[in-house]
């Protein structure tokens, strides 16, 4: 299996198919797993460090410091990346729906106000590969079709995105993988 | 924000570093409750000693540099527990983990601030806990300088310990069996150090073992805890 640059895979399954643990795999933060996998040609093991600069991952965890506003939050995850950022944090912010948000701690904010925090992050990476667990999980509808207008930029721009979810996407050009119907062809 | 102009070029380390110490740090700041949590317990566990046993100074100064060392020592531990259970909780350890920098010099940071707010202030309280136990004169300087160094090398070993069981909601009587071992050749050189001061005898060689014993720490403990934290994220 193959993924080119501007494509969108989207993983499907039943949950305990296994979604997550390839994503995980996938990231280089599990090591157990048979076959291969290669970045841009050469093995994953081999050349872990260039891949993770490239790497953006979501994972099903908040991913923010509770005690810390969002705006710190975003400042440590922007430190650790190449590249200038297309936009500024509260740009980013205000792009999210989170406009004067800036200075709350993140502790006072709703469920869904922290994964929008967590989303920034997406207007805020030059990483041209995006790994993203669930994102749609507690995002409202006008969440949901904020996010994938992103997608569908970035892709457009020749980034990748690996995701999971349950949800129909109303993005062009979605390959599909599912779980369950792998396990199924694998086992005959 | 970052002084690198190309979107592939490698992000600057030390930027990296100083926002992960920065971070720590202001997280530590907005928690400070739980901050003096280690020093209040050290302070109250040393000042029982001579309601528990004996207001006899004679006896006091012979037990001081064991007691204000064992002490420092499971002020230490109690607080290396948590170390890396918040970061690991709320999956920012793992965003860590992705990052392009090496994970030993991240774990360097964080040790480095633990120590700060852990083994420093103990160190610097140590004199006042010796007034109290009736330490002789010449036992202040070393009692000092021991626990300086030594507690450096408790936050990191005491790292590994945590990194190994992160992934337990307690790690509490684990992580003691697994470092234990690893404490004991600190506490023997730390009390020993003070004890051969007071006896009139020079203390630097042991001082010097010490020192090694913690250069020994920088150059291996973050590494083999990055490893540790590696094999707990795989789980």
């Amino acid at each position: 299996m193959e993924i080119e640059a501007g494509q969108v895979l989207q993983i499907r399954g039943p949950n305990g198919a296994g979604k997550t643990t390839l994503l995980r795999i996938l990231t280089g933060l599990s090591s157990d797993y048979l076959g291969r996998i290669q970045w841009c040609g050469r093995d994953l093991r081999e050349s872990l460090q260039a891949f993770r600069s490239q790497l953006l991952y979501i994972g099903h965890l908040p991913g923010i410091k509770k005690a810390l506003t969002a705006e710190e939050n975003l400042n440590w995850y922007a430190r650790f990346h190449a590249g200038v950022p297309q936009l500024s944090i509260p740009e980013a912010l205000a792009e999210v729906g989170l406009a004067g948000y800036e200075d709350v701690p993140c502790q006072s904010m709703s469920a869904g106000q922290q994964r929008r925090v967590n989303l920034a992050r997406l207007f805020l990476t030059p990483a041209p590969l995006w790994v993203l667990d669930e994102p749609f999980t507690a995002i409202d509808v006008g969440g949901v079709a904020m996010l994938q207008a992103r997608i569908t930029e970035h892709t457009s721009g020749g980034g990748i995105v690996i995701l999971t979810s349950h949800q129909e996407l109303d993005i062009k050009d979605v390959k599909y993988l599912n779980l369950q119907d792998f396990w199924s062809v694998s086992d005959e | 924000m970052n002084e690198n102009s190309s979107p592939m070029a490698s992000p600057g380390l030390l930027p990296a570093l100083s926002a992960q110490f920065k971070r720590d740090a202001l997280i530590a700041f907005r928690n400070r409750g739980e901050l003096l949590n280690p020093l209040t317990f050290f302070l109250i566990a040393v000042a029982m000693i001579p309601l528990g046993v004996s207001p006899e100074s004679s006896l006091l100064s012979l037990i001081a540099p064991g007691v204000i060392w064992v002490m420092a020592l499971l002020a230490t531990l109690l607080s290396v527990d948590g170390l890396f259970r918040a970061d690991y909780e709320d999956g920012t350890l793992e965003q860590l983990s992705l990052t392009p920098h090496p994970l030993y010099l991240m774990v360097l940071a964080k040790v480095l601030l633990h120590w700060l707010i852990t083994g420093l202030p103990l160190a610097l309280l140590s004199p006042l806990l010796g007034m109290w136990l009736s330490l002789p004169a010449e036992g202040y300087m070393p009692l000092f300088l021991s626990l300086l160094l030594g507690t450096a090398c408790l936050s990191l070993i005491g790292a590994i310990g945590a990194a190994l069981t992160v992934t337990l909601r307690k790690g509490g009587i684990l992580i003691s069996l697994i470092i234990m071992p690893l404490y004991i050749p600190i506490l023997v050189l730390g009390t020993g150090a003070v004890t051969y001061a007071i006896d009139g005898f020079p203390f630097m060689s042991l001082m010097s073992i010490m020192g090694a014993f913690l250069a020994f720490s920088i150059a291996f403990a973050p590494m083999v805890t990055a490893s540790a934290l590696r094999i707990s994220l795989n789980g």
